[in-house]
């Protein structure tokens, strides 16, 4: 291994700029001539416009111009599409309602579009939206699950009982039959609770128009700007490719939130050509908080059968979810095709039956937040398999062990449509029963009640699919869209390369990992390589990064391009070298004749493709500059387990996270530094899920967790020094053998919280308590037991 | 923000004439200059005391600790004289907010606004502070009147508040888990002329818990305080914690409070 290449902990190169003050956000960027917007938004949660009077307002000092629905649907602009169809039980398609860029019949969540201010200051721009008129008929709202189902108003008026689709998967009869033998059926209630993404740098974007090119270019927070390019040139404004230009500058994270095309860089792009002049858009964080897509937010029933000895026979699901006001981007795809296909976990469940009822709600649109389905499966499976545990009194860990899948049944075929290429799942846990060092809990348990203290033990074995894949049958299952990447690798004459990638980095260190992996495969010098992404007029294209598909998708792509160019180099090399091309062999930047000392540097091979004096020219074309798509044949399968170890103060309700330990198995690993990031913000942000984050409506479809004073972020404080290790089985079919480790930390860690607090409550008698697990939600809860206790 | 005007006065006379009308006095922001920029206040001026070098300033003479109203708080959590006469009341100043809001966020300006969830008013209520003005000198117990509502009239600047040093006291909070402000915070001391228990956040406005105050001054001791049951009517209810909660915290944190008293 070099100091540089694959498996080496290179620093980030892109952090300079980043801790230096230097990186370019969509923010920093100010175009000539540039003018403000201000979106003016619902204060309702549902109500019918009567009307939008602009008089008043356009007259006010610095406004330029001010645009509504009414001229949204004149200028007959198409709704923003969503990328997925699902197809409901009986076959139909789902309920697909307009998603207008501005509302000009009804608003539909508090934060919706009414109107967009178009001023020579910001401030003017809102001074001028204060005094738009807007008469709101005032409807009932159905912000909740609860309320939609009830169905006391329609979201959208023709979508009967909000419901978007009712879809499944799995043999319902076969798993009836299963239940009909079991021995014991454990059942769970249980939530998903509704996060909010909250990215440190809000959406943003800057859209100007050039008259002599008739060309568009805008600068916007987008984890996948060619994908936004398609969406909203072909989609909604009919804007051919090669005139409109995404640049997704230097991003300050996404999660999952920046991958959908949104209302507000649409408008400016449309505005931008009647306006005549860039304008520029920068959310407050009050609107991140409502309008920037929402995650998680399910409600499940699920039924697990075991045999006598603890073996899964059959899983029966049953989830509603929230989709909020409109289908976003992906929205209609997380509650099912990247849930539901979860549902075996690291298991052997021989069959599973799983049903999943989305509905339209008067809240914000809920679509991919890091793990995008996959925490929501996990949590209930590593939820439900502790309780069936608990009932039967098997240990947690051996009742896991009785049902993983073991290495020599690969490939697996689940009965949720996916088939696991690889893996180990009792390496992963072994090690992390070792760390954590589970066989000595109870002895710290008795310690800690000695002090007063609760203390409990939570496992969880995760597993997850990244890189969704392959695109047929993605299509086949109503994506709209390919799953495959792009990349090229530019040789310029004196041997220093530019490499163009699809993926778009927004935190996950590209620039470092992808120059490793072509230093690796090249040869060339890590310094030599710089990684350009986030311009659709730069790489050629790209399908940009989510779901944990950057290295796995995106690096393997760079793979097969380098591969290219060493094929192309052996031939010139073959050349310089007066040998023949059979006899070349390429290793560590030099191309050799087997057998001799002869040989060429790669930096030499790249100075003759580009001054061609000894060169095959009847034969080969001049230049070094490959490019290759990747489209792969299947997802692949990261796993690992964690083990999450609480004291719970029973005065307060206050839980202390005193050890967690995460083992994941990631196949190769490129750089464990950065991988050992990802694993410690993933861990962050799903610890923050099960411990205090929280987005509440009340019943009107006000946001009551709207700003940081009531929404929980999780803090340094809040966790330990995490316990992090790998254990590796390489990814079987991809050239690199990674797995991806973006979303891990966030799927696996929510139910090794939850199961450590119920471990930790078991003594008390408490086997039950939502996320988030807040001190007010766990005092309440051992209260009630203590007052049924006295009342007893 | 909406447009205001700006006056950055010498002294408290000035800044006291021109507290007219809209007026707002600007100390350290942390809860104005948030208000301002999300167009939640329209004040007609704004008049920085930050130029006003007779607010700064703390002195320690005698049994008396007095901290000019601009203060900041990380200028009475460090302060080696605080710290040694009332050390409860440094320790509070340390744990408001965050860095930021502790190297901003002044003592005048926080009792001024009387946040129910803010620290200090529990302190001066805990410690039966004395409220300094222009105009005259106010009792704790007189000063706090509501849920942002003060004894402060309309031209009225806070100039110092002079703490007598208690034999010994304490302050313990619960802290919102979003916002970290207390949900219920509770401070106790045992003063020269009783013992004091004031609790913030856990109430539209700070206030004295007697039944503990009279446990306590028969017995200064957590075993005093145990079993402690707070009525729930009138305490606060959100969606972070109930009355009920907010009630059984006051007792836990007031028997951490004593025990942590020196």
């Amino acid at each position: 291994m070099s100091a540089t290449g694959i498996g080496a902990a290179v620093r980030r190169k892109e952090d300079f700029r980043f801790i230096t003050g230097q990186g370019t956000y969509v923010d920093d960027i100010n175009r000539p001539g540039q003018t403000h917007a201000y979106f003016l938004r619902s204060p309702h949660a549902h109500a019918k416009l009567r009307n939008v009077d602009i008089a008043k307002a356009s007259k006010m000092p610095g406004v330029v111009a001010i645009l509504t629905g009414a001229d949204v649907a004149a200028a007959k602009l198409g709704g923003l599409p969503c990328g997925w169809l699902i197809h409901s039980k009986d076959g139909s398609p789902m309920k697909e309602p307009p998603h207008p860029i501005l509302v000009a019949d009804k608003v539909r969540h508090v934060g919706d579009n009414v109107a967009v201010v178009i001023a020579e200051s910001y401030a003017q721009a809102k001074d001028a939206a204060a005094a738009i008129e807007v008469d709101y008929q005032v409807l009932p709202a159905v912000p909740t699950i609860d309320a939609a189902e009830k169905a006391g108003a329609l979201v959208h008026d023709d979508v009967a009982g909000n419901v978007c689709y009712d879809w499944h998967l799995g043999d319902k009869a076969a798993t009836d039959a299963a239940f009909a033998k079991a021995a014991n059926v454990t059942k769970l209630d249980i939530v998903n609770n509704r996060l909010i993404p909250n990215a440190i740098e809000p959406r943003a974007a800057i859209a100007e128009y050039d008259r002599a090119s008739d060309a568009y270019t805008v600068y916007t927070t987008t984890q996948n700007p060619h994908v936004i390019r398609l969406l909203m040139g072909a989609f909604v404004l009919q804007l051919p490719e090669h005139k409109l230009r995404i640049v997704a500058p230097d991003v300050g994270g996404g999660f999952g939130s920046k991958i959908f095309l949104y209302a507000e860089e649409t408008v400016l792009t449309w505005a931008s050509k009647k306006v005549g002049r860039p304008i520029r858009w920068t959310a407050e964080r009050s609107e991140s908080f409502l309008t920037d897509a929402h995650g998680r937010d399910h409600v499940t029933h699920a039924e697990l059968a075991l045999d006598k000895n603890g073996k899964f026979l059959a899983l029966r699901v049953s989830t509603k979810a929230n989709l909020g006001a409109y289908l976003s981007t992906f929205g209609s795809s997380v509650p099912t095709y990247l849930y539901a296909t979860l549902l075996a976990g690291q298991y052997t469940t021989p069959v599973i039956y799983a049903e999943v009822k989305s509905f339209f709600t008067n809240s914000t649109a809920v679509d991919a937040y890091r793990g995008a389905g996959r925490p929501e499966a996990t949590f209930i499976l590593e939820s439900i398999v502790n309780k069936a545990a608990a009932e039967m009194k098997i240990d947690q860990v051996e009742i896991r062990r009785r049902n993983f899948i073991q290495p020599n049944q690969f490939p697996y075929q689940t009965p949720v449509a996916l088939q696991y290429d690889i893996g180990n799942y009792e390496a992963t846990m072994a090690e992390a029963l070792k760390v954590s060092d589970y066989a000595g809990f109870e002895k710290r348990r008795a310690e800690a009640k000695s002090r007063g203290k609760l203390r409990g033990i939570g496992v969880s074995a995760y597993i997850e699919a990244c890189g969704i894949a392959p695109s047929n049958i993605a299509g086949a299952l109503g994506a709209r869209a390919g799953l495959y990447e792009a990349a090229e690798v530019r040789f310029h004459p004196t041997g220093s390369v530019s490499v163009f990638t699809g993926s778009h980095a927004h935190g996950q260190g590209h620039e470092t990992t992808f120059a490793q992996v072509v230093a690796d495969k090249l040869g060339v010098p890590f310094e030599s390589i710089d990684i350009v992404h986030g311009d659709t007029n730069k790489v050629l294209f790209g399908m940009g990064t989510y779901g944990s598909r950057s290295l796995a998708v995106g690096g393997t792509a760079l793979v097969k391009a380098c591969d290219k160019i060493i094929a192309k180099g052996k031939k010139i090399a073959a050349h310089l070298l007066e040998a023949a091309e059979a006899d070349i062999e390429f290793k560590a930047g030099k191309f050799s004749v087997a057998g001799t000392d002869k040989g060429v540097t790669m930096g030499e091979v790249a100075f003759a493709a580009y001054v061609p004096h000894k060169y095959p020219l009847d034969k080969l074309e001049p230049g070094l500059n490959e490019n290759a798509f990747y489209d792969p044949a299947n997802f692949t399968f990261p796993a690992g387990t964690y083990v999450c170890e609480v004291e719970i103060d029973p005065d307060t309700g206050t839980t202390q996270v005193v050890s967690f330990v995460a083992v994941d198995d990631f196949g190769k690993i490129v750089n464990p530094m950065i991988v050992e990031g990802q694993v410690h913000g993933g861990l962050v942000q799903g610890l923050g899920q099960a411990m205090i984050e929280n987005a509440v409506y009340d019943a009107n479809g006000q946001l009551q967790s709207g700003s940081f004073m009531d929404y929980g972020m999780p803090r340094a404080d809040m966790v330990p020094s995490f316990k992090v290790s790998t254990k590796e089985t390489a990814c079987t079919h991809n050239l690199l053998g990674v797995k991806g480790c973006g979303e891990a930390g966030a799927i696996g860690s929510p139910a090794a919280f939850m199961n450590a607090v119920k471990d930790a409550l078991a003594p008390v008698g408490v086997s039950h308590i939502e996320m988030p697990a807040t001190p007010h939600r766990i005092w309440q809860a051992i209260r009630s037991k203590g007052m049924k206790q006295a009342a007893e | 923000m909406y447009d205001f005007a700006y006056e950055k006065p010498k002294d408290v006379g000035a800044a006291a004439a021109a507290l007219k009308g809209e007026a707002k006095l600007l100390a350290g922001g942390q809860t104005l200059i948030p208000t301002l920029k999300q167009r939640l206040a329209r004040p007609s001026k704004l008049i920085d005391l930050g130029a006003v070098a007779a607010l700064a300033g703390i002195s320690v003479s005698g049994n008396v600790a007095k901290i000019g109203a601009m203060t900041r708080h990380a200028a009475v959590a460090d302060n080696a004289d605080v710290k040694k006469a009332i050390p409860a009341l440094a320790a509070l100043a340390g744990g408001i907010g965050d860095p930021q809001v502790r190297n901003s966020g002044t003592i005048g300006g926080s009792l001024a606004n009387n946040d129910p969830a803010a620290d200090y008013p529990a302190a001066v209520l805990g410690l039966g502070a004395t409220i300094e003005t222009n105009k005259r000198k106010i009792e704790a117990d007189a000063f706090f009147k509501g849920m942002f509502e003060t004894a402060l009239g309309a031209d009225e600047v806070i100039v110092a508040v002079h703490f007598p040093a208690p034999k010994r006291a304490a302050y313990t909070k619960f802290k919102n888990p979003a916002s970290r402000y207390a949900i219920v915070g509770v401070f106790v001391a045992e003063t020269a002329t009783g013992v004091r228990v004031a609790v913030t956040g856990a109430g539209p406005c700070v206030f004295r818990a007697t039944a503990l105050e009279q446990s306590l001054a028969k017995n200064f001791s957590a075993w005093a305080v145990e079993g402690y049951a707070h009525p729930a009517k009138g305490l606060n209810a959100d969606i972070h914690a109930s009355a009920d909660y907010r009630a059984h915290l006051i007792g836990v944190m007031a028997k951490r409070a004593v025990a942590a008293a020196k």
